[in-house]
């Protein structure tokens, strides 16, 4: 028994077809394809790694394999410091698993205030303003700075975050090729001269881990009028006498010749978070007008209260610093001696990016190292210059000379297993 | 100044290099579709253009611009 009454015997003979939503996931169908046939191929997915335990900066475990970690951002190993995980706790407990708010209203802290004490004292800056994430910090300084008519020059390799900074705001976005000097100079001599300028720059540049001719570059764009922003998020900690970047390094001043540094604490200070420094004296009106800042909740106590420990000590860290650029020297010298082409002629940061012929060579032999236990990064276009497919490592301070050597073995091996280096 | 047709036969010329598939230009050609540009290709020839005629395309400016004919339009409008 129906309790729904008269039911038609038939569906009507002519019905209107029910408009059909346009799919918008339609636009998706090549990169869908593209890794259909790339994992089709039996490879495991570069992009679906798990991390099961991690047991030190430098190790993990994955798919039950103990791994030696060549792929993180941790520079300087500070994740497992004592006193980095000490602070977090007592934060933790003190004040709660997070803010609930925004740091313009109820989400500010103490040590929300106390990292940004800790980074206008590593920067010697008077400026410090610290955001959830290094992405938001790119987005939102950049957003903001630069407004409608005015222009914001930025190097063709740039990250994703000052691209979507620049798309973000209302300024006019004209790019140069990557590192000239030259065409910089010739892209803002064609500029009208009264609209005010960013220039956005890296210190290093994270795919390639090439660095920037930052003295040259700043010299030009202040012969133009502009101001400056240093993305300094592959770094710091190890460039320049203080650790405070490559402008450092370089013998740039803050405030003389780069106006706002752009850094993170995602990479070697071991925890999460975003932040800008400057001298700029009217900086603090960014607190009230910076969107990304503004409308996003403020990072969770124990993350302020872990970066607050590990930006101090990462003034001092002088051995770390020696031993990762010990790492990154041999390293980068042993792959070369295997024959490998690599992104840079010498050991110039911490990332070391080996170059492959395509997608498949790079995850046949990032295959290869993982069942080994070795984890580096895949990168591929459009994050990587000139459509190259890369696997890039990121060394740590906390490498071992013999966890070096097993990594040299390891590509050695997966090398010539895929035709990337001759057979030994 | 430069005239249109002269702007066209120098966009045919930078446009070469990087046609691939060697399909004829018309004004009605598009970058993206027609010539099948990643962004990276489009990077380059973009430089190349704004060498050639001593201009900025920004990239606010390069978002409109989907067809040579377009193209042809910014630069004759940037030429002044």
């Amino acid at each position: 028994m129906t309790e729904t009454g008269l039911q038609p015997e038939a569906l009507p003979e002519t019905v209107a077809p029910a408009p059909t939503a346009h799919d918008l996931f339609a636009k998706f169908d090549p990169l869908i394809a593209e890794r259909d046939k790339l994992m089709s191929s039996g490879v495991r997915d570069p992009f679906g790694i798990v991390m099961e335990e991690v047991r030190s900066p430098t190790t993990a475990v994955i798919r039950g394999q103990e791994t030696i970690l060549l792929g993180t951002y941790n520079y300087m190993g500070m994740t497992f410091d004592p006193d980095v995980i000490a602070a977090g706790k007592r934060a933790l407990e003190q004040f709660g698993s997070g803010t609930n708010g925004s740091r313009m209203l109820n989400g500010t802290f103490r040590d929300h205030v106390d990292a940004e004490d800790a980074l206008r004292e590593f920067y010697d800056a008077e400026h410090a303003m610290v955001f959830s994430t290094g992405y938001q910090a790119n987005l939102g300084v950049i957003s903001t700075i630069a407004g409608r008519g005015e222009y914001v020059i930025l190097d063709a390799d740039s990250h994703a975050s000052i691209y979507d900074g620049c798309k973000m705001g209302d300024a006019e976005i004209v790019r140069f090729r990557h590192n000239s000097v030259e065409d910089l100079d010739k892209r803002l001599g064609r500029l009208p001269a009264a609209p005010g300028k960013l220039v956005v720059l890296e210190g290093v540049y994270s795919m390639l881990g090439d660095i920037a001719p930052l003295r040259e570059m700043v010299a030009v764009a202040r012969k133009h009028g502009c101001m400056v922003l240093v993305d300094e998020a592959h770094s710091m900690g190890f460039f320049g006498e203080h650790g405070r970047g490559v402008y450092e390094e370089l013998g740039l001043a803050l405030g003389d010749d780069v106006d706002f540094v752009i850094g993170t604490f995602s990479k070697s200070v071991g925890t999460v978070g975003g932040f800008c420094i400057s001298n700029h004296p009217k900086f603090e009106a960014l607190r009230l007008s910076c969107r990304p800042y503004i409308f996003t909740a403020s990072l969770p106590p124990s993350v302020v209260a872990t970066a607050a420990t590990s930006v101090r000590k990462l003034m001092h860290a002088h051995d770390k610093r020696a031993r990762l650029w010990d790492n990154a020297r041999r390293l980068h010298g042993g792959l070369k001696t295997l024959g490998f082409r690599l992104g840079t002629e010498a050991p110039d940061s911490a990332i070391v990016a080996v170059i492959l012929e395509d997608q498949e060579q790079a995850v046949a032999m990032w295959q290869g190292l993982l069942e080994a236990g070795l984890y580096v990064n895949v990168a591929r276009p459009p994050a990587t210059p000139a459509g190259t497919f890369l696997l890039r490592c990121s060394i740590c301070a906390e490498h071992s000379a013999e966890q070096i050597e097993r990594v040299i073995a390891m590509f050695a091996a997966a090398g010539q297993q895929v035709g990337a280096i001759a057979a030994a | 100044m430069t005239d249109r047709s002269t702007i066209l036969d120098t966009l045919r010329t930078q446009i070469e290099p990087f046609n691939k598939k060697g399909i004829g230009i018309t004004e009605a050609t598009t970058f993206q579709g027609d010539l099948e540009w990643d962004s990276l290709t489009v990077m380059d020839f973009v430089a190349a253009i704004e060498d050639e005629f001593d201009i900025i395309i920004t990239m606010n400016m390069q978002a409109e611009i989907e067809t040579v004919g377009q193209l042809a339009d910014a630069v004759e409008k940037l030429r002044g």
